[in-house]
């Protein structure tokens, strides 16, 4: 990754602009010829630093449901805990994390009638409590990840 | 904003990315059988109702040397969320930030935010400058640091189209 590679992942996390001609416009401001961002582009994407580019779909806006979730896993059953709750597809992510609360996980569904669904079934699975969190509210972010 | 078939098709046609190729909307276009211009105007509607958060690049956060990455979580006054979550959110170094219900007496945290940096030392510092920001708005906090990824699959929709 050299600096012109920085300045494109630097640039694009900003946004990027819907008309004719997106990347001439893009590559103009970074001073660089289009094929040249086109292919760095592609060379970025395909060694994996960057995880994609293109539009982020807000998930509820599109008539589905999200929401997060935690449960306390006791140490003895906790990779049991963590692949009865693996198994649902409707999971898009879990992530251990150091707290009593040790599992920490992401359900994505097409309705928010089936969140209470997914809920109630791990919690009969696991016999453990599922603490749901959906969010109230969410904040506008700007973040930016220097490369 | 209601979509429509063709709204759903054009999310189904770019959700895994965008055409890396001179004109991206107008391959988007031709895939569906519809014009360019359709495509632009829709997309720019659905950019406008935030049915499309923004159109961007999405670094790796490991890829870049961001190695440590914590969900800090802040009890703070229900009256005052808003008003500091919306300062939160203008952090660089957030990535999100939400309310979230409690769940006393064990969980007593309402507000959440991911804070990403390359070092230990700098990610003390991002946590000071939060403590700083929320000060006696904040009765107690805490962060968890993910210790292992178990399921990332991601949030791709699937069957949109016939939804």
């Amino acid at each position: 990754m050299d600096d012109t590679d920085k300045a494109i992942i630097n640039y694009l996390q900003k946004g990027f602009p819907i008309c004719e001609s997106p990347y001439q416009l893009v590559s103009e401001q970074l001073g660089i010829p289009e094929a040249e961002l086109l292919q760095r582009l592609q060379k970025l994407l395909d060694e994996g630093t960057l995880s994609r580019f293109g539009p982020m779909y807000h998930a509820e806006a599109m008539g589905g449901a999200l929401t997060l979730a935690a449960i306390k896993a006791p140490e003895q059953q906790f990779d049991e805990i963590a692949e009865i709750i693996n198994r649902f597809p409707e999971v898009a992510h879990n992530y251990q994390r150091n707290h009593d609360l040790n599992l920490w996980f992401v359900i994505a569904t097409e309705s928010s009638d089936r969140i209470q669904e997914v809920i109630q079934s791990i919690e009969e699975q696991t016999r453990l409590q599922v603490y749901n969190m959906p969010k109230c509210k969410e904040y506008f972010v700007q973040l930016q990840l220097e490369a | 904003m209601k979509l429509d078939a063709v709204d759903r098709e054009i999310i189904q046609q770019t959700q895994a990315g965008l055409p890396l190729v001179s004109k991206p909307y107008h391959a988007i276009a031709e895939k569906i059988g519809i014009t360019a211009q359709e495509v632009i105007r829709r997309m720019t509607c659905m950019q406008e109702h935030g049915i499309i958060r923004r159109i961007a690049a999405i670094p790796n956060h490991y890829r870049l040397g961001y190695r440590f990455n914590g969900m800090t979580v802040w009890d703070v006054d229900d009256q005052y969320i808003d008003e500091l979550g919306a300062k939160v959110g203008q952090l660089t170094f957030v990535s999100h930030c939400y309310h979230r219900p409690r769940h006393l007496p064990e969980w007593p945290y309402n507000l959440f935010a991911m804070v990403h940096s390359k070092t230990e030392q700098e990610i003390k510092i991002q946590i000071d400058v939060l403590s700083e920001m929320l000060g006696s708005y904040s009765r107690g906090h805490d962060v968890l640091y993910s210790t292992r990824i178990l399921k990332k699959t991601g949030l791709r929709i699937k069957n949109y189209v016939s939804a």
